[in-house]
């Protein structure tokens, strides 16, 4: 589990928050809250250990996350603003490429599986760069079937998503947490997950 | 699913980066025609005096070399920075400075490798003999990889910066200087009757330093540029 004491984050001079605390535990999905600024992708990236907290400590399992390091990085799986897929690649390749950066590999079924899944059928050869904006946050999305990771950190994730796949991550979740999995997320855009109940923690 | 082992990800990354040259082929042929540019600029420029072009041969040659390299290295993490596949490679369960290696391999295959394999055809300009050739080749095949080594430290430092191209050759020409004087002096000694050996141990010391050092350095610089 997750557990988050005395937490401080700034940018620049800007402090953004201060003294937070929380601790997410398995099965258990938080949304984080704020206007745009108020630290949401700051507070993601501090849990991924991009960057380094001003006060407070993240541990992973009653370990600290700096410590961990790389037994950390096995278990979660990280989802931005930007895709992290290339332009110049197939959606196939960049499913591959991507799963084999975070130490799974992947055979080519499971990875046109996942792909087809995420409704990129007889798109999995194309290039990326002709795909749409929202094709192409589906190829980054199908990370998330092919993960065995516990914990998902996922920013923006129905950023350019239509309603079907709005309602396919959605059950993606749900499986996700009845696998004893656990999700902090940030969204501007309404999301039900079926059958557990959302934490919330607001930044102002 | 199966989990990738620390070698499974070098050649994965290696493979990736390759087929991305291979993609945007434009890229890879600006190195290599600059660096025939400019080695082909100095007898028009000189003159066609037999006995200088034999003695600045290689120094032209390591200088070009050195110049080209310089090129690409802008290109090596800012790509992936910018679409977000650097992150994805920070969160990866496997070391860190491992995936640095095989992006500087990957980056010296398509960026160095060639100029090593033009050298020779661009000594003959020079009138160069050929056992000299052979010392510049072996020269540059030890020299070209600790010129990306040590140019990804200075690529990742100046990572996200406006203007780091510049700022990046600044970095990392002084620090070639040895890689410079060890090669051109190799063919220097083999030229004047001596034995290279001296001068070509001295760039493998210099490659095995670089290979146990840079890949640790460039993450680290790579963890700073990221926050």
């Amino acid at each position: 589990m997750l557990e988050v004491s005395n937490l401080a984050c700034s940018r620049g001079d800007h402090r953004l928050f201060s003294g937070l605390s929380f601790s997410l535990h398995p099965g258990q999905i938080m949304q984080v809250q704020g206007a745009n600024g108020s630290g949401k992708t700051s507070l993601l990236r501090t849990l991924c250990g991009f960057l380094m907290p001003d006060e407070g400590d993240i541990a992973w399992c009653g370990e600290s996350i700096g410590e961990l390091d790389e037994d950390y990085y096995s278990e979660m799986l990280y989802l931005g603003h930007l895709n992290a897929i290339k332009d110049e690649l197939s959606a196939l390749e960049n499913l591959r490429i991507s799963a084999g950066l975070s130490g799974v590999e992947l055979d080519e079924k499971d990875a046109m599986n996942a792909l087809r899944r995420m409704g990129l059928r007889r798109k999995e050869m194309l290039p990326t760069k002709v795909l749409s904006q929202g094709q192409r946050r589906r190829v980054a999305l199908a990370r998330l079937l092919v993960s065995d990771a516990k914990l998902w950190i996922l920013d923006e994730p129905l950023t350019a998503l239509d309603v079907g796949a709005v309602a396919l991550i959605e059950s993606l979740l749900a499986g996700h947490l009845a696998k004893q999995g656990m999700v902090i997320f940030t969204t501007h855009q309404p999301l039900q997950v079926a059958g557990v109940e959302m934490r919330s923690l607001s930044l102002s | 699913m199966k989990k990738s082992t620390l070698f499974g990800l070098l050649v994965l990354v290696i493979r990736r980066d390759l087929v991305l040259a291979m993609r945007r082929r434009a890229d890879v042929l600006t190195t290599l025609i600059f660096f025939v540019m400019v080695v082909s600029l100095f007898p028009l420029g000189v003159g066609p005096e037999m006995d200088m072009l034999r003695k600045m041969a290689a120094g032209v040659l390591w200088v070009a070399a050195l110049l080209s390299s310089m090129l690409s290295l802008g290109r090596l993490f800012s790509a992936d920075y910018l679409d977000g596949t650097l992150e994805q490679m920070m969160l990866a369960p496997q070391s860190l400075s491992m995936l640095v290696l095989g992006k500087m391999t990957a980056h010296w295959m398509v960026s160095g490798l060639p100029l090593v394999l033009m050298a020779p055809v661009l000594g003959l300009q020079f009138d160069m003999p050929v056992q000299s050739l052979g010392v510049l080749i072996v020269g540059l095949l030890l020299g070209t990889p600790v010129l990306s080594m040590v140019g990804a430290i200075g690529a990742a430092l100046t990572l996200g910066l406006r203007g780091g191209g510049v700022l990046l050759s600044l970095l990392v020409l002084p620090l070639c200087i040895p890689v410079l004087i060890f090669g051109a002096g190799a063919v220097d000694a083999v030229s004047s009757g001596l034995s290279a050996a001296s001068h070509l141990s001295l760039l493998g010391a210099l490659l095995l330093l670089a290979l146990v050092f840079t890949p640790w350095v460039t993450a680290q610089a790579l963890r700073i540029s990221m926050e």
